[in-house]
């Protein structure tokens, strides 16, 4: 088994890895070694980054040396372009690990008169290979050359020995070319760069920006053929490939209180699950900040790092708000266990923020990630590509087992467990706040919608927001529902009064039991005396009775001795004596 | 480097690029001689240089295109690309017929 796939490793097209972050991911290994590589898209879509970025790596991390060809920008512009991007560019020029060249091609200058080749081209080019060795090659963009030259036939049928020589010198190489109306380029580069083509994006939608990676070819190669969102800071580069995050992730068993000891005794007493997903959803007010900071502040308790994400509030103003109910987040921010993470959620497009989610959790390395709330990019994008946003966040917590607490804002027309961007299959855990109506009141109740995993309360509680923090209490249940509020406390006084009237019905029955078990027990002794005294005489007179008996017989024998009866009657009375003793 | 002076004050500076000995560049060779000879009196200068031996002189004249003849002098520099066989588009890109010459005709 081990020797096939040895076999197929080694059967496969070699690559020359980009260290394109996440681009090497979807290509399985970078762009097909020493071959030319169309990279086509609009204006401003990152082609010429994206090259330069190619040469980079290579020079820095793959010791493979480059050469640029610029058709546009001069080697000056191109130097201060990218040095934002943290590409020192002149450095690379003085160890020999890039050439720079810029072709300038003025119309007004040229004149054309009869036959002429680009051999010029092919010598410039291979000049500056040949001077550090160089493996990669960037033409940029070569379409240029189009504006500049008017004699298309002499052109074309120099492009094509162009690739053709790149591919004989062996060097992998980057044409870009812009994107044409119904070609993937306008002057039809696909035509001679077939190999492989890349294809950028830059859409702006809802007037955000995103931008997209696809490999519309790749010969002798697997490759990812979805869109891939990629991003460009100043880092560089990087692509995000959705589908390379499994559902590997190592689940752990431990527990974390929620801060809040009656939510922690709704589940199962011991809280959420580590590196699990938790929504809390709910309408306006109802106090979903609430719960989400005092995760926070248990967590600091705890020595843990939290880093919380706003999008509505300040900093500050979450400090103080959350100052009003007890919660002291502010000597945790001092300690530098919680960090707070403000943007506004259309400052940039999803890609940006879940590159910037991506980048501070990196850097910060917390134990428990909250976003509140995640739902204000709903207004800014379609709820596919949040779900698929949302997915890769909760895709990425989970795999560095970091615990994600979400909020969500529902609106009171929309159904509540529907309308959460459709992201209720990726959590773990959702509790809903909801708000009660009754009787001239708005009150808050919360219950546990789902919780994987544990057995959790099925209880809708109701939920206060107190000066020492957020309190649960148990919801009646009353005839027209659950009762909370000033209702709850009036059945609660009506129940406690219920219940004195009880206690006191009960003593009542308590006392009347123990006067009839005291009147009988008098009752039992007085005719257990009188049974006694009537037993001793009844005795008494036995006893005369007895007596007298005797005295008659002795009576008897006296008499019958004084009259000399016979012996024998005389024995004869004497026995029966002894029998009747 | 192929050099030819023809006179020691030349008011015409021109360079002539090509990559060995090709009949384009031949032809081009051939072809420039007589334009000059015929127009320029003999005060002109022309450098032959040749990109197969001495490829780091391309980027400096900005060269993509072979056979390229550049009029460093008088200025502004102009480019003529080809084989220079299009006498009057050579003697338009020179400066010596108005760009609308052709047109005119």
């Amino acid at each position: 088994m081990k020797k096939i796939e040895h076999e197929i490793i080694k059967r496969q097209l070699p690559k020359s890895a980009t260290g394109i972050q996440g681009f090497d991911e979807i290509t399985g290994g970078g762009l097909p070694k020493g071959r030319p590589i169309l990279v086509c898209g609009g204006a401003g879509c990152g082609k010429t980054l994206f090259a330069i970025e190619f040469l980079v790596r290579g020079a820095t991390e793959f010791n493979e040396p480059g050469v640029f060809m610029s058709f546009e920008e001069t080697n000056d512009e191109l130097i201060a372009n990218v040095i934002s991007l943290g590409f020192d560019l002149e450095d690379l020029i003085k160890r020999k690990k890039l050439v720079l060249d810029h072709v300038h091609i003025e119309r007004s200058e040229i004149e054309e008169t009869g036959e002429y080749d680009l051999e010029a081209l092919f010598i410039r080019l291979g000049y500056a290979i040949d001077s550090i060795g160089a493996k990669r090659v960037v033409l940029d963009t070569i379409e240029s050359l189009f504006a500049g030259l008017p004699n298309q036939l002499i052109l074309r049928a120099e492009l094509r020995r162009l690739f053709r020589w790149l591919k004989d010198k062996g060097v992998t190489a980057i044409i870009t070319g812009e994107r044409g109306d119904s070609k993937l380029t306008r002057q039809g580069l696909e035509e001679y760069v077939s190999d492989c083509v890349i294809m950028l994006d830059h859409r702006v939608n809802e007037q955000t920006s995103t931008r997209r990676l696809r490999i519309v070819k790749y010969r002798g190669s697997i490759h990812g053929t979805n869109e891939y969102p990629f991003l460009i800071d100043e880092n560089g580069f990087s692509v995000l490939p959705v589908t390379s995050l499994g559902l590997k992730h190592v689940v752990s068993n431990e527990r974390v209180s929620s801060g809040i000891t009656a939510l922690d005794n709704m589940l199962e007493g011991k809280g959420y699950y580590r590196g699990s997903t938790i929504l809390v959803s709910g309408t306006a007010g109802v106090g979903k900040t609430s719960i989400a900071a005092h995760f926070a502040e248990a967590a600091c308790k705890r020595g843990e790092r939290v880093l919380y994400f706003c999008f509505e509030e300040s900093p500050n103003q979450m400090i103080r708000n959350m100052l009003s109910i007890g919660i002291e987040l502010e000597k945790w921010v001092k300690k530098g266990l919680l960090q707070f993470h403000a943007t506004r959620p259309t400052l940039y497009g999803l890609e940006m923020h879940l590159a910037v989610t991506h980048k501070a959790v990196n850097a910060f390395k917390p134990d428990i990630v909250i976003l509140d709330p995640i739902n204000t990019f709903v207004i800014s994008d379609k709820e596919v590509e949040i779900k698929a946003m949302l997915m890769r966040i909760v895709d990425f917590l989970k795999a560095s087992q970091i615990t994600a607490l979400f909020t969500s804002l529902t609106s009171s027309e929309s159904s509540l467990e529907s309308s959460e961007a459709g992201i209720s299959s990726l959590i773990d855990t959702w509790i809903l706040l909801r708000d009660i109506e009754l009787s001239g009141e708005r009150n808050r109740g919360m219950y546990v919608l789902k919780s994987r995993g544990m057995a959790n309360s099925n209880q809708i509680r109701e939920f206060l927001l107190t000066d020492h923090g957020v309190e649960l209490r148990e919801a009646y249940i009353g005839l027209e529902g659950v009762l909370t509020g000033s209702a709850r406390i009036a059945q609660e006084a009506k129940e406690s009064a219920e219940l004195l009237i009880r206690k006191r019905d009960i003593e009542r029955k308590k006392r009347e039991i123990e006067q009839k078990r005291n009147a009988l027990e008098a009752q039992i002794s007085a005719l257990h005396f009188e049974f006694e005294s009537e037993e001793s005489e009844a005795i008494k007179m036995i006893e005369i009775e007895q007596d007298q008996i005797k005295r008659l017989k002795k009576d008897k024998v006296q008499m019958a001795e004084s009259r000399h009866v016979n012996s024998d009657f005389i024995d004869n009375i004497n026995l029966k004596k002894k029998n009747n003793l | 480097m192929i050099k030819k002076k023809e006179n020691s004050a030349d008011s015409w500076v021109l360079r002539l690029y090509v990559a060995g000995q090709t009949p384009k560049a031949l032809t081009a060779f051939t072809n420039l001689k007589k334009i000059c000879e015929e127009q320029l009196n003999g005060e002109y200068s022309i450098e032959v240089i040749d990109l197969l031996r001495n490829p780091q002189l391309g980027a400096d004249d900005q060269i993509f295109a072979l056979p390229t003849l550049v009029r460093k002098l008088p200025v502004p520099v102009r480019k003529i690309i080809g084989d220079l066989s299009n006498t009057e588009r050579v003697l338009v890109g020179l400066d010596l017929l108005p760009a609308n010459y052709i047109e005119i005709k």
